[in-house]
């Protein structure tokens, strides 16, 4: 029975937010290596963009509510997400065409893109703030858990309770349809195999006809699709605050360095690598193993490793360490 | 000589500018903007040692400005010694085991022969070491944080005069820099920006949340200051008297006599950089620095190291940072972890450094100036614009309200703009390197 329950507390508070948190990285980390593997630098505007999806699918998640609509028990915000898609889509878009497409016929060296894309943090950064405010929105709505710790205690009659959120299910169930989706496009559309042709190889690709422009468009397009959707996910599990999309950069960019950069398998192995580190690292353990322990071994602190404003450290300590001894990332990227 | 000529009317028009907010908005806030100014100017001239010189991608400016700071702590705030008798030997042994530990770990990993057994020799004395680290570490910090938490609640510092902070602040970003550079600098140059990113997102949670050292978001206030207190001088009859030969209340001249002292300071310490980096960039040892950035393999091929010496500048540009950093701290007054934002205090530096022009080290400067002036009135100028063009619509309108409200979120937006169209229609920055 002990183990049971140190296995329902382990769930409830490592295994289920981590694997949410996971799907985001991954979604948001496919976007980057996406960038990379195409387009050939590391679009530091990336967190902004995810920004800018979420902002629009809420304020269309407000419209929506004062109209009336909803999709309850699901959050109206889903309802949302592909208009939300759609202005993110028309906003990179149109920046690659003004801003980035000059620098790829000048054959700019990829440190200038990196740079160009942080006046794109800027600029982006400025409007999702100016449009929303910086504060912090609120735009869940429906029903809050599948299952709550107290339904689940009175339904096995365990100690512990594991609690479900709806965010949570929702994310899961989204990121496995997405990157099927994707896995799909790339795989076995024509379109998809060009941007895997490209990204192998430029002038292979150029020479058997591919057109570049249409690649990077389509790229730019996919990009936004899951730049939009990691945002709006991540808002619903944990709140939308402009500032906390610029900090996702960082276990962002760890999770796809850490795949392989270039790498969509890699990236969302690594999203799953960097949310379970950060997650079981910052927890507590002290309520797992107290079961787990006879009473007289049982911990008088929080056996904790690490406190949870340390959650970046960890990121980047995986980084780190995934770079020293394997410096391609854990499946082979692109970047040497 | 046109080059010259042109950033002499550069300077001459950010001159210009600081001049015109003196006159209309009055000479304190000219000079408020002018010391920032040149704190800022010295920052963009160590992130362009970095780049410009080396073409190394640092993104953790940041990092290193809050290491200044905290040096101006630890150099100058009084110790408290209740603090120090009750955890501040625990925590000087915690602190050696934790580094005893690394040592450790780093030795084995060198001594022995590669294979499982060595990493799990590895593994072990970390863990051991770590725990032990632990065991050492919270009852120290809890002794410190106890005494006096609404007061004090940490180490404090060494009551040493605070100008020494300056090269403090910047030996301890060396230290810094000189760790990361060490593990970081042998990567690509995007995995390098990722890197830099990461160590200032931890020296920032570091200092919000060590309380005993830092005293975290509870903020240290108070530092001491190199110039006298504005109340002192008004009650000095002497200083009283030579306001008035002015023209000006003893107010008026104290508060301005004040940070035209930190205007001379900092000028001496942004000169003097200036002359050092014109010289460095003008040496054997710059164009060595150029010929690397420019072909990595070519001047490898010559003979010369490149890994040494990209972690040399790389180490001259941070400690830059961090004296700046710890001028900036002096100049507040006070110590605020909460208010270190990457926006801010890296990208922004960056934004000098590609508007003013990498590779020169004017530009630099001038790009320091330029970009935060624009930095500081782009607030009061985006209100304005928005007012004139909201002025038709009716004072209940909430998307009149929401605009106006909005007004301070231009600034980054225009930076972005100004970077954008910099990069597009002058790449080399406003004054090129030569």
């Amino acid at each position: 029975m002990d183990a049971l329950n140190a296995l329902v507390a382990f769930a409830n508070f490592v295994l289920v937010p981590a694997l949410a948190y996971g799907s985001q990285l991954a979604l948001g980390a496919l976007g980057v290596t996406l960038i990379y593997g195409i387009l050939r630098f590391s679009n530091f505007a990336h967190g902004d963009t995810m920004a800018f999806g979420a902002m629009v699918t809420i304020l269309l998640t407000w419209a929506f509510q004062a109209m009336g609509l909803s999709i309850a028990p699901l959050p109206t915000a889903l309802l949302a997400l592909p208009f939300g898609i759609l202005a993110t889509a028309a906003l990179v878009y149109v920046t690659d065409r003004t801003v980035y497409r000059f620098y790829r016929r000048a054959k700019a060296a990829p440190v200038m893109l990196v740079i160009v894309s942080m006046g794109v943090m800027f600029v982006m950064n400025g409007l999702v703030r100016f449009i929303i405010g910086p504060e912090s929105q609120s735009f869940a709505d429906g029903a809050r858990f599948l299952i709550t710790a107290r339904e689940f205690r009175e339904m096995t009659g365990l100690a512990e309770g594991l609690a479900i959120r709806t965010s949570q299910a929702i994310t899961l169930v989204t990121a496995v349809i997405v990157v099927a989706g994707l896995f799909w496009f790339l795989n076995r559309t024509r379109t998809g195999k060009s941007m895997r042709a490209y990204s192998d190889n430029e002038d292979l690709a150029l020479l058997s006809g591919i057109n570049p422009e249409r690649v990077v468009a389509v790229t730019w397009v996919l990009v936004a699709a899951l730049a939009t959707i990691a945002g709006t996910l991540y808002g619903l599990d944990k709140g939308f605050r402009p500032f906390t999309y610029f900090q996702l950069l960082l276990p962002i960019f760890a999770s796809a360095i850490v795949g392989g950069l270039g790498n969509p398998l890699g990236a969302i192995a690594g999203g799953y690598v960097i949310a379970f580190s950060e997650v079981t690292i910052t927890y507590a353990w002290k309520k797992v193993l107290t079961y787990l322990v006879p009473e007289t071994l049982e911990p008088s602190g929080l056996v904790q490793l690490l406190s949870t404003e340390y959650k970046y450290a960890v990121s980047f300590a995986i980084l780190v360490i995934v770079l020293l001894f394997r410096p391609t990332g854990l499946f082979r990227g692109k970047a040497v | 000589m046109s080059g010259s000529l042109r950033g002499l009317m550069m300077f001459a028009l950010v001159a210009g500018l600081i001049g015109l907010t003196g006159v209309m908005q009055g000479w304190n806030s000219a000079l408020v903007i002018l010391n920032m100014g040149l704190v800022s100017a010295i920052m963009a001239l160590g992130v362009n040692l970095q780049w410009g010189f080396a073409g190394l991608f640092n993104v953790g400016v940041m990092g290193f400005v809050a290491l200044g700071g905290l040096a101006a702590v630890l150099i100058s705030m009084p110790p408290t010694t209740e603090a120090w008798a009750a955890g501040g030997g625990r925590m000087a042994l915690a602190m050696i085991a934790g580094a005893a530990t690394i040592l450790a770990a780093i030795f084995v990993w060198r001594r022995m022969a590669p294979g499982r057994r060595r990493a799990l020799a590895m593994l072990a004395v970390i863990t051991v070491g770590f725990i032990f680290y632990r065991f050492l570490f919270g009852p120290a910090r809890d002794a410190i944080e106890a005494v006096n938490p609404a007061g004090t609640g940490y180490l404090g510092g060494m009551s040493l005069p605070i100008l020494l902070a300056w090269p403090v602040g910047g030996v301890l970003a060396a230290g810094a820099a000189w760790l990361i550079g060490k593990t970081a600098l042998g990567l690509r140059s995007d995995y390098l920006a990722i890197a830099t990113l990461g160590i200032a997102e931890i020296v920032i949670a570091l200092m919000r949340n060590e309380d005993w050292l830092s005293r975290g978001v509870k903020n240290v206030v108070g530092l001491p200051r190199p110039m006298p207190f504005e109340t002192d001088l008004q009650s000095d009859p002497a200083f009283v008297a030579q306001a008035e030969s002015l023209g000006l209340t003893a107010v008026e001249w104290s508060t301005l006599y004040v940070k035209l002292g930190y205007t001379a300071l900092f000028t001496v310490v942004l000169v003097a950089l200036l002359v050092l980096a014109q010289l460095a960039l003008a040496s054997p040892w710059g164009r060595m620095m150029r010929a690397i950035r420019d072909n990595e393999t070519a001047a490898e091929a010559m003979g010369k190291n490149v890994k040494a010496r990209h972690l040399q500048i790389f180490i001259l540009g941070s400690a830059i940072c961090g004296l700046a950093g710890a001028m900036m701290t002096t100049l507040d007054g006070q110590l605020t972890p909460g208010s270190y934002q990457p926006l801010r205090f890296t990208f922004l530096i960056w934004v000098m450094v590609i508007v003013g022009g990498s590779g020169n080290n004017f530009g630099a400067v001038l790009g320091g100036f330029l970009i935060w002036f624009l930095w500081v009135q782009v607030e009061p100028m985006g209100l304005w614009v928005l007012t004139t063009l909201t002025a038709p619509l009716p004072d209940s309108s909430a998307f009149k309200e929401h605009l106006l409200a909005s007004a301070p979120q231009m600034r980054l937006l225009t930076m972005g703009v100004v970077l954008l169209v910099v990069l597009r229609f002058y790449p080399r920055g406003l004054l090129p390197e030569r």
